[in-house]
């Protein structure tokens, strides 16, 4: 049995990190906490794919009742060159990112040994660690939980989509018609909630398995703390003269990709564009503002110093005056 | 001449102008990209204005900002340490300082925590986290209102004092 990742252990972290998430929706008072050690991530080893979609169905039907019911018409928006994202009648759209479908198969067909061969593998949020999507979100409706799970509260969104704008990825998809805007300007400010895949936290927080990795066949992915799911996903590329994706990708994601081909390639051969994540290298998105905050530290230190040096100048003027 | 009057008269006029200036185009600067982290200046036109094209952009509007937080950090210590040390010998704080700088305190704090929250590993409970985006948000408006108040009715933040 590959280490540490049995389904016992999954549980226990499991539940380590529902206590923890327990904590932490204590509202207040508001604490900061390191997040890194309950960190959980997936392990996705592309080889063992064979893109049935079982996980695509089983993250439908248990999601279901969290997909939008949009009350139409809707709104008139202001001005009227704002596009409205209605996907209600596209449902079993299967085949990208939509707010009806948080997960999907993406295909790539590459050459390995100098023989074709096509890979499928499960796409959806990777699970950043240091999620610019929570982090820029204006009003704290995306959030990473203290298990690395990053979600969005449909309750707190207003759908201006600024979470798929700063996304790496460009991940979470709106739907118009829903949500709390419609509640205060819906003509002027808001246009719907923002839909992602959210790791199933709830079942995670119960020690369940997100329903995904549940009802896979080929035992695709594994969850479990993100330090041993780290080191299984270097073993395994050692072994194989594999490749790692999300290891490092935006410092780094709570979801590892393994792949027998590198992925520049892999990410030559997929279909991209709306709804369909890249697999590229991805730098840190939020380097300035880590660099940044250091910075803001000394600035006041640098006040303190101009006007010390100002009231000394003033003071040995004055000096000299009275001599 | 005792120092407390020396400083007050060294406090030239061009200087005091320019901390001035800078103070007020730093808070500006920090306003715009402050509502622009909200999505409303693609929305409502602005980034289509020749050379706005960057006002859209999350990350150039959040860099900025993080830059005109820097200098009002500075700008602060540097006020604070002069009047505490000099300015409050020949001159009082009027209410309309007090306002002020009440409102200011509110915004740079919760500023401080939403810096904190962007930083890795670093997890707030949701509604902290949304109580510190409102906060200031809300708090940023009131000190425009105010300032504007202020501004139409004359008040300015220092008084002479009269001995
Ligand atoms: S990850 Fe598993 S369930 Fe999903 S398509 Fe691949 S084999 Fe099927
Ligand atoms: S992949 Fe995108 S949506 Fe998912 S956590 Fe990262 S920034 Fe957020
Ligand atoms: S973890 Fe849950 S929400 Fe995310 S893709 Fe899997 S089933 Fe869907």
């Amino acid at each position: 049995m590959e280490k540490g990742l049995t389904r016992r252990s999954f549980l226990k972290s499991g539940l380590a990190a529902a206590g923890a998430a327990a904590a932490a929706s204590v509202a207040l008072p508001a604490t900061v906490r390191g997040a890194g050690k309950n960190e959980l991530a997936t392990l996705i080893d592309i080889r063992k794919c064979i893109g049935c979609e079982a996980c695509v169905e089983a993250c439908r039907e248990v999601n279901k009742k969290k997909y939008p019911e949009p009350v139409k018409p809707f709104p008139r928006m202001y001005p009227s060159s704002v596009k409205i994202s209605d996907w209600s009648g596209k449902r079993d759209v299967t085949d990208r990112l939509t707010p009806y479908n948080w997960l999907f198969i993406q295909h790539a067909t590459v050459t390995v040994d100098g023989n074709k061969k096509t890979f499928s593998f499960p796409r959806r949020c990777m699970h950043c660690q240091n999620p610019p999507c929570a982090d820029l979100c204006p009003w704290g409706a995306a959030r990473k939980l203290e298990n690395g799970i990053s979600v969005i509260d449909p309750d707190i969104c207003l759908g201006g989509s600024k979470c798929r704008n700063v996304c790496p990825w460009k991940i979470p998809q709106r739907q118009t018609g829903v949500g709390l805007y419609l509640k205060l300007l819906p003509s002027l400010a808001g246009n719907g909630v923002m839909y992602k895949c959210d790791r199933c936290h709830e079942r995670v927080a119960r020690g369940e398995l997100p329903a995904c990795i549940e009802i896979c066949p080929e035992k695709v992915q594994k969850i479990g703390p993100r330090e041993d799911i780290l080191k299984e996903a270097m073993d395994i590329s050692r072994k194989i003269g594999g490749y790692i994706y999300g290891a490092d990708e935006n410092v780094g994601t709570n979801t590892i990709y393994i792949s027998p081909v590198p992925f520049q390639e892999l990410n030559r051969a997929i279909e991209k564009g709306d709804g369909k994540p890249h697999l590229k290298k991805v730098e840190d998105y939020m380097a300035h503002a880590d660099t940044l905050a250091k910075a803001m530290l000394i600035a006041p230190f640098a006040g303190l110093a101009a006007a010390a040096l100002r009231l000394a100048n003033v003071s040995r003027r004055t000096k000299e005056d009275m001599k | 001449m005792n120092t407390a009057k020396k400083l007050s008269q060294t406090k030239l006029p061009e200087q005091k102008r320019f901390l001035r200036r800078l103070y007020v185009s730093t808070l500006i600067v920090l306003a715009f990209t402050g509502f622009g982290q909200m999505p409303i200046f693609k929305r409502y036109g602005i980034s289509s204005i020749p050379g706005m094209g960057w006002s859209a952009d999350f990350y150039t509007t959040h860099y900025i900002h993080y830059i005109g937080a820097i200098v009002l950090l500075a700008l602060i210590t540097y006020a604070l340490t002069d009047f505490l040390v000099s300015g409050r010998k020949t001159s009082r704080l009027t209410i309309a300082a007090y306002v002020q700088i009440i409102l200011l305190s509110g915004i740079v704090i919760t500023g401080i925590f939403r810096v904190l929250k962007n930083l890795p590993d670093v997890v707030f409970s949701p509604a902290f986290t949304m109580f510190i985006d409102l906060a200031h948000l809300g708090l940023m408006i009131f000190y425009m209102v105010t300032a504007l108040i202020f501004l139409l009715t004359g008040r300015k933040w220092l008084n002479p004092r009269l001995h």
